[in-house]
This record gives C-alpha cells, sequence and structure tokens, in this order.
C-alpha cells in the first residue's frame, strides 16, 4: 500500500504544482488577491504532498520492503537503520525525489515568508517556481518513479553502493541540492521582474536572503563532498575537478558573483541587467549540473545515446528554461533602466571587478567540462581535460581576485581612492612580506611558488579583518568603546569578514597541502617500522572482524613521536557482502595537520601495501569553507534582510516611543 | 669540524633518503636515478588511468594505471625524452591519456574559451561604462512618485 500511496501523493502534488503555476500567474496579471491566495495556498499544498511521497518512500527503505524495485536496488536488509535512510536519496529515482522536495520547499517558503515582497511579485515568484517544480515532477514520474512494484518481490535487496555508505554521504546530497535548488528562488525571482518589467534596489533586498541560504548550503555541501573523497578514497585527495565536481562548482562560482552583484544593486541601483542575467545563469548552471549528474552523458556520450530517455528529458528541461528565460531577457531586459553612475575606482568597480573575474573562471570550468563532451559528439575523438588544464585556466584568473578582495571592502561606493585604500592596507602588505620572508627562511624546500601562496593567504585573512579593525578604532579609544563599536557594526560587515578571511583560510591550506605533503608507499610486516614527518609509524598486525553488512580487515598502527606513543591508527579494508565491492577506511590523526593511513593489497609473507601521507594543514581547507558559510550565516542575520524586518523594527519604534 | 662535517653528510643523506621514499606508487617501482624518477613522476602527473574517472596513473591503484607507469619508466631508460614518450603513448592509446589536453587546432576553443571570454567581459564593461556616462543625463529609475516615496521609507529604515 505504502507505495501507491507514494506514488499517488507524487501525481496528486504534480497537479497542485500545475494549479500553483496557472492560478499565480493568472492572479499576478489581473491583480486578483483571491487568486494569488490560492496560489500560496497551493504551493504549501504541494510541499506537503511531495513531502508526503518522500516519506512514504523513506518507509519503505526503513521497513526493507523489497517488492518495491528501488528499494530492492539500492538496500539491503542487514545495512544499519541510518544508511536505510540514506539509501532513499543514494540513487537516481531517490535523488531526483529530494531534488523535488526541495524544490518545492523552496516554493512554499516563499509563499508563506515573502511578506515583505508587493503580492503581484510574489505571486509570480510563487507560479515561476510552481513550474519548475511541476516539469521536474513530471521528470520523475515519466521516467523516474521510485514506487515501481517487483512482482514476485525478492527475498533481499542488492544492498546501496558501499562507498556511499557512509556519513559524509548521508549528509551530501541534502545540502548539495539545498545549495542548487534554492538558487531557484533567484531565478524566479528574476523571471518575476522580467514579466513585470519592473525591477529596483528593493528587488535586490528580497532576493538576496534566498541567494545566501543557497550559497551557504552549497559552500557547505561541496566542502562535505570534498572531505568525504579525502578520507573515503583512500588517497587522500580533496579535489580532482572531476565533471561531477565541475558542475556544483559552476553554481557556486556564479552564486558567488550574484550575491557581490546584489551588493551593488541594492546599495546603489546600478547592475541591474547584468544581476538579473547572472540570477538566471546561476540556476542555468544548477541545471545543467543536474543534468550532467543525472544523465549518464559523463561516463560516456555513447552510453547517453542509447539509453537517452532520462538525457533528452532532463536536456529538454535545460532548453527549455534556459532558453525562455535568456528569451524573455533579451526582449524585456533593455527596458530595465540604467542605475546609478559610479567611477571604475570605487566599491561598485570593485565588485565589477569580481564579477568579471569570477565569471571568466566559471567559463574556464565551463568549457573544460563541456568540451570533451563536444568534441566526442562531433566528430568522436576523446580529450581528457584534468587538473593540470585546470590549474592553468582557472589559477591565474583567481591571482588577482584574491589579490583584490582586501581592497573591496575598504573603497567608498561612487568614487573611490585607490592610494589611500592601499595606504590602509600597508600594514597588512607589511606582514606579507615578513611572513613571506620568514618562511623563506626558515622553511627548507618546497616549489619555488610555495611562499608566494603563503603570503597571499596572509595578505587575505589579514586584510579581511583592516575594515574590523579601523571601525573598531581598537587603540584609539577605551576598549569598552571599541568592542561597543564591533557590535554595533552592521552583521554584513562581520559577514563579509568572515567570508573573505575563510578564503583566506581555505588558501593556506591548499597551498600548504600541496607544496608540502609527503606521501609514502611501501610493504610493511608485522613489527616493522618506518619514518615520515617525525612520526614513527609501527605496523602491528591485521585481524578479521566482520561489520552487519561487511567483513573487513583491520590493520594496526602504533603511532608515536621520538618514543613517544601517541595513538593507534587502524585503517581497514571493507568487502561488501551484499555486491562484493571493496572500500578502504583511512585513518588519520591530527589536526590541522594529518596523519594518514591507508591500506591496500595483501603481499606474500603477511607483507601488506601501506600508504602513508602526511598532509600539513589540510583541514585548513574545510575550516576555511565553514568560515565563508558562517560568514553568509551572519549576513543572513543582518537587519536589513531579514524576511520582513522592517515592519518589526517600525513596531518596536512605536512601542518605544 | 670534522663533527660538523659527519653530521652535514648525514642530513643531506637522510633529506634524500626521505625524497626517494615520497612516492606515490607502489613498492619496488622507483627507478635508482633521481633525475630520472623525477621526470617519471612529472610525467606521471599529467597522464591519465584510462580506466579511473580523472585520476592520473600517479594517484591510481589500478593494475592499468600501475603498468602505465612501468611503461613510462621503461622509455626514460631507453632514453626518451618526454615528448617522445607522450608521442608515443599519444599513438598507442589516443589523445584520452593525457589529462592536459595538447594545444592544438582542435582544442583551440577549449584553450582560448575563458581569456576570450575575459576580454569579451572586459570589453563589455568598458562599453557598459562608457554608454552609461552617455545617458547620465536621462536616466529615470521608471518608479512613479508614490513608490518613489516609499521607497525612500524603505531606505531610510537602516
Amino acid at each position: 500500500m505504502i507505495a501507491e500511496l507514494g506514488h499517488f501523493a507524487l501525481v496528486l502534488a504534480f497537479a497542485i504544482a500545475i494549479a500553483q503555476t496557472v492560478l499565480s500567474f493568472w492572479g499576478a496579471r489581473a491583480l486578483d488577491v483571491r487568486l494569488m491566495d490560492m496560489g500560496r495556498t497551493a504551493a504549501v499544498t504541494q510541499f506537503l504532498f511531495f513531502g508526503m511521497g518522500f516519506a512514504f518512500l523513506t518507509m519503505a527503505y526503513v521497513g526493507s520492503d523489497f517488492s518495491v524495485k528501488n528499494v530492492w536496488e539500492n538496500s539491503h536488509s542487514t545495512q544499519p537503520l541510518l544508511y536505510k535512510f540514506t539509501s532513499v536519496w543514494g540513487n537516481h529515482e531517490g535523488s531526483m525525489l529530494l531534488w523535488v522536495v526541495i524544490l518545492s520547499l523552496f516554493g512554499a517558503l516563499v509563499a508563506v515568508f515573502g511578506n515583505n515582497v508587493p503580492a503581484s511579485l510574489r505571486a509570480l515568484v510563487v507560479s515561476v517556481q510552481g513550474l519548475i517544480t511541476s516539469v521536474f515532477a513530471l521528470f520523475l514520474l515519466i521516467t523516474s518513479n521510485p514506487f515501481i512494484r517487483l512482482d514476485p518481490a525478492p527475498i533481499e535487496g542488492q544492498d546501496l553502493n558501499p562507498i556511499l555508505q557512509d556519513l559524509g554521504l548521508a549528509i551530501h546530497p541534502p545540502m548539495l541540492y539545498l545549495g542548487y535548488v534554492g538558487f531557484s528562488v533567484a531565478f524566479s525571482f528574476a523571471i518575476a521582474a522580467l514579466i513585470d518589467g519592473r525591477i529596483d534596489a528593493a528587488w535586490a533586498r528580497w532576493v538576496r536572503p534566498w541567494t545566501l541560504i543557497a550559497w551557504i548550503f552549497l559552500t557547505l555541501g561541496i566542502a562535505m563532498g570534498s572531505y568525504w573523497a579525502y578520507y573515503e578514497l583512500g588517497w587522500g585527495g580533496w579535489w580532482f575537478w572531476d565533471p561531477v565536481e565541475n558542475a556544483s562548482f559552476m553554481p557556486w562560482l556564479a552564486g558567488t558573483a550574484l550575491l557581490h552583484s546584489a551588493i551593488v544593486m541594492e546599495k546603489r541601483d546600478a547592475l541591474k541587467v547584468w544581476t538579473i542575467l547572472l540570477a538566471i545563469l546561476t540556476f542555468s548552471l544548477s541545471l545543467l549540473g543536474a543534468f550532467l549528474v543525472r544523465s549518464g552523458i559523463l561516463t560516456s556520450v555513447h552510453s547517453f545515446a542509447s539509453d537517452p530517455e532520462r538525457g533528452l528529458f532532463i536536456l529538454m528541461i535545460l532548453f527549455g528554461f534556459i532558453g525562455g528565460a535568456l528569451t524573455l531577457f533579451a526582449w524585456r531586459g533593455p527596458q530595465l533602466s540604467q542605475g546609478g553612475l559610479f567611477q571604475p575606482i570605487s566599491r561598485e568597480g570593485a565588485l565589477v571587478f569580481n564579477n568579471l573575474f569570477i565569471s571568466a573562471a566559471t567559463i574556464a570550468v565551463l568549457t573544460g567540462t563541456l568540451y570533451p563532451l563536444a568534441l566526442e559528439a562531433i566528430n568522436g575523438s576523446k580529450i581528457s581535460v584534468g587538473a593540470p588544464f585546470f590549474n592553468i585556466t582557472f589559477g591565474p584568473l583567481m591571482v588577482p581576485l584574491l589579490i583584490a578582495i582586501p581592497f573591496g571592502p575598504l573603497m567608498t561606493w561612487k568614487r573611490g581612492d585607490l592610494l589611500a585604500v592601499a595606504q590602509r592596507l600597508m600594514f597588512v602588505f607589511g606582514l606579507v612580506i615578513v611572513v613571506t620572508i620568514a618562511f623563506v627562511a626558515f622553511h627548507d624546500g618546497g616549489p619555488v611558488l610555495a611562499p608566494i601562496g603563503i603570503g597571499l593567504s596572509v595578505w587575505l585573512i589579514a586584510g579581511s579583518m583592516v575594515d574590523l579593525w579601523e571601525r573598531s578604532k581598537l587603540g584609539k579609544v577605551p576598549i569598552g568603546t571599541s568592542v561597543a563599536r564591533l557590535t554595533g557594526l552592521p552583521r554584513s560587515v562581520w559577514g563579509t569578514t568572515f567570508g573573505h578571511m575563510g578564503m583566506g583560510v581555505a588558501l593556506l591550506g591548499i597551498v600548504y597541502v600541496s607544496a608540502f605533503e609527503i606521501e609514502t608507499v611501501l610493504v610493511m610486516k608485522p613489527g616493522e617500522t618506518t619514518q615520515i614527518a617525525g612520526f614513527d609509524v609501527k605496523y602491528n598486525g591485521i585481524r578479521e572482524e566482520s561489520g552487519p553488512n561487511y567483513s573487513q580487515a583491520i590493520g594496526t598502527f602504533v603511532i608515536s613521536i621520538d618514543g613517544q606513543q601517541r595513538t593507534i591508527l587502524e585503517p581497514a579494508k571493507r568487502i561488501y557482502q551484499a555486491r562484493q565491492v571493496p572500500t578502504t577506511e583511512a585513518a588519520r590523526y591530527g589536526s590541522p595537520s594529518e596523519l594518514y593511513i591507508s591500506i591496500g593489497d595483501f603481499q606474500k609473507d603477511k607483507g601488506i601495501v601501506v600508504r602513508i601521507y602526511y598532509k600539513p594543514l589540510i583541514q585548513f581547507i574545510w575550516i576555511g569553507c565553514i568560515f565563508m558559510a558562517f560568514g553568509g550565516a551572519i549576513s543572513l542575520t543582518d537587519r536589513r534582510l531579514r524576511v520582513g524586518a522592517p515592519k518589526r523594527a517600525r513596531a518596536k519604534r512605536a512601542v518605544a516611543g | 669540524m670534522k663533527k660538523f662535517a659527519k653530521l652535514f653528510i648525514l642530513v643531506v643523506f637522510a633529506s634524500w633518503l626521505s625524497v626517494v621514499q615520497a612516492f606515490a606508487i607502489a613498492p619496488g617501482e622507483a627507478l635508482d636515478d633521481p633525475v630520472l624518477e623525477s621526470r617519471a613522476r612529472e610525467l606521471s602527473g599529467i597522464l591519465r588511468c584510462l580506466v579511473c574517472q580523472n585520476q592520473s596513473i600517479d594517484d591510481s591503484d589500478a593494475p592499468l594505471a600501475r603498468d602505465l607507469r612501468l611503461l613510462v619508466r621503461e622509455r626514460l631508460v631507453a632514453g626518451d625524452t618526454n615528448q617522445e614518450i607522450l608521442t608515443y603513448l599519444v599513438a598507442r592509446y589516443g589523445e584520452f591519456v593525457l589529462l592536459k589536453p595538447s594545444f592544438a587546432w582542435h582544442t583551440m576553443v577549449l584553450w582560448f574559451g575563458a581569456p576570450f571570454a575575459f576580454l569579451l567581459g572586459l570589453f563589455g564593461v568598458y562599453r557598459s561604462y562608457k554608454s552609461r556616462i552617455r545617458n547620465a543625463t536621462i536616466t529615470s529609475s521608471g518608479l512613479s512618485d508614490i513608490e518613489q516615496e516609499k521607497l525612500r521609507k524603505i531606505l531610510e529604515q537602516d
């Protein structure tokens, strides 16, 4: 019954989503409040029904109901309960359902919380959101129905892909989807503004919190994915420039640009046309990501062509939305008025600089990801585009941007004074010189560029704090006044500081681990000891154990420094019974630098291949990402961005007066 | 002084040892000649493990990657230049083996896409700046007076 109820809930939700689209649009055009309200109710209702469908699928998984094909394909009765839950989205159908649920969640959130947005604009946003949801719901129902039954029902399931049976990967997709899909709200706002034919600074203020929410989740989702790859894949890589990663990285880059250009629009009423375009492009890149990952085109262009149903459907969605949006943009965009004037050297100018470089970097990633597919489709020749390509094309675009980051927040609006800003950064520049020279003097070896990269990180971290430092007037006024000044600052200033600092922290980790990591691969026999980066690593032997749905061989390594035992690391190799797939479970020690051990094949005479890495400051990469997301979260609490805030503030003042 | 010299030699020797240890390749593959070995490492970093997803043969555990690593070293010992080895591998496995695509006519768009987009963007910024100055006198925000007043109130609340 459960599967049928779930299926029915999805169909119902699809129908309601269509009603939402039509009623809201009609209401917005006719300025009919009742229709618009019905549209909002529909948005909430369809979310409830999609949520119900998701809940029913989850029940089928938790109850190991193998008569449901999707459950049979991706679950096993011996799985721990947690992974029965996460199996729900660990496959194509389930993850598409999650995608649709999150889409409808955002639609419902706009319908419920968008109180400060003019009713007709909100109705248009709800309508576009409904359209996106219903199209993806149709895709789900036609090509990827998760509720198909099997008859007779198999006794046992085929288990979830073992490398996905991990807590990190359990959290990764929902985070990523909240990010991907969250950008749909900015997209809907852009379309609504284009249909409405008007746009002003307030629009940017309404869109920014939604963009920020999506950006925060996408930042965390990407960081989570990178961390997962690092500890789960067993060779310590944390970013591969793999098309799947690029698919999530491109919307992040565009979303970052969007956050910045929306500031200009909000404060200065400028860059309006560009911001609208960016809002469209950001979600288009999310859709492209969905297409790349979900159509199977990445494994091979040919396998895509041989089973094209899903791929073609998403491709049609992709072309429909991007083409439609851009056509609307080309038609209405030129009618949007130009905004405020500014000199090239100004805060606006700095943000344009940011947008220019980030957009070009996005295109570098885009060409690197799509070109091999296009070339193969055109003349069948296969080429690889890997890390060396991206280091050459993406890297040089990032460096000027990173150098410019500390300048931006110090610039004044309209007309800035580069020289004055440079003077205020003099102290930081001195610090960078000192750190770089000290590093060269005290740290032997490593690539020539390493000290420069470290200097750049210091520049970013310290430079980001200059604004706060100056505003607090620390040292010039009593401490209490300084603290009061700091706490009284707009939250967005704090957000900016943390965001930019996070970039510096992540860069420090990236530079350090790329330049100074130490790796060794060797065969060890029980009782043998090896040295790496000051650690003595002693191999004590192996033992067999069995988990709930796997058996594993665990190696025991005693880690000591100068004869003093620090810890015991137990990397393992697992075989999952159902699929007979091996996975590696690396063991790690230390923070923020890590010692990383994973074990490989067994050799003759009890020997075993051991990979040991020393990854200096590697955790800074993810800590930096957390900083960035935290900065975003602080910005989100800024009074000006809080949804519905102006009203409440006014009420308070009335009481006080 | 003699002590110092001994220590010096020891340090140099130890650091050389640590360099030799710093290989992500399976045991027994490394060449004895450190110069050739470092060239082998350099090449391994830009060659794709053909059966993996976007991994270089340097990073991969797959048997094919191991074969390629050994092949590269064989050619190095035989005296090939880096370019000769790459050409040989491309002839044998196709361009797919290169993680860093070759620089040729069919990869022009790939290599110059981003720089071109950047220049185009730069030009666009310049154009819009110029036209903005030209149109400065005739801009209007397109809002009615009542809306202007509302907007002013909203903005004043900060």
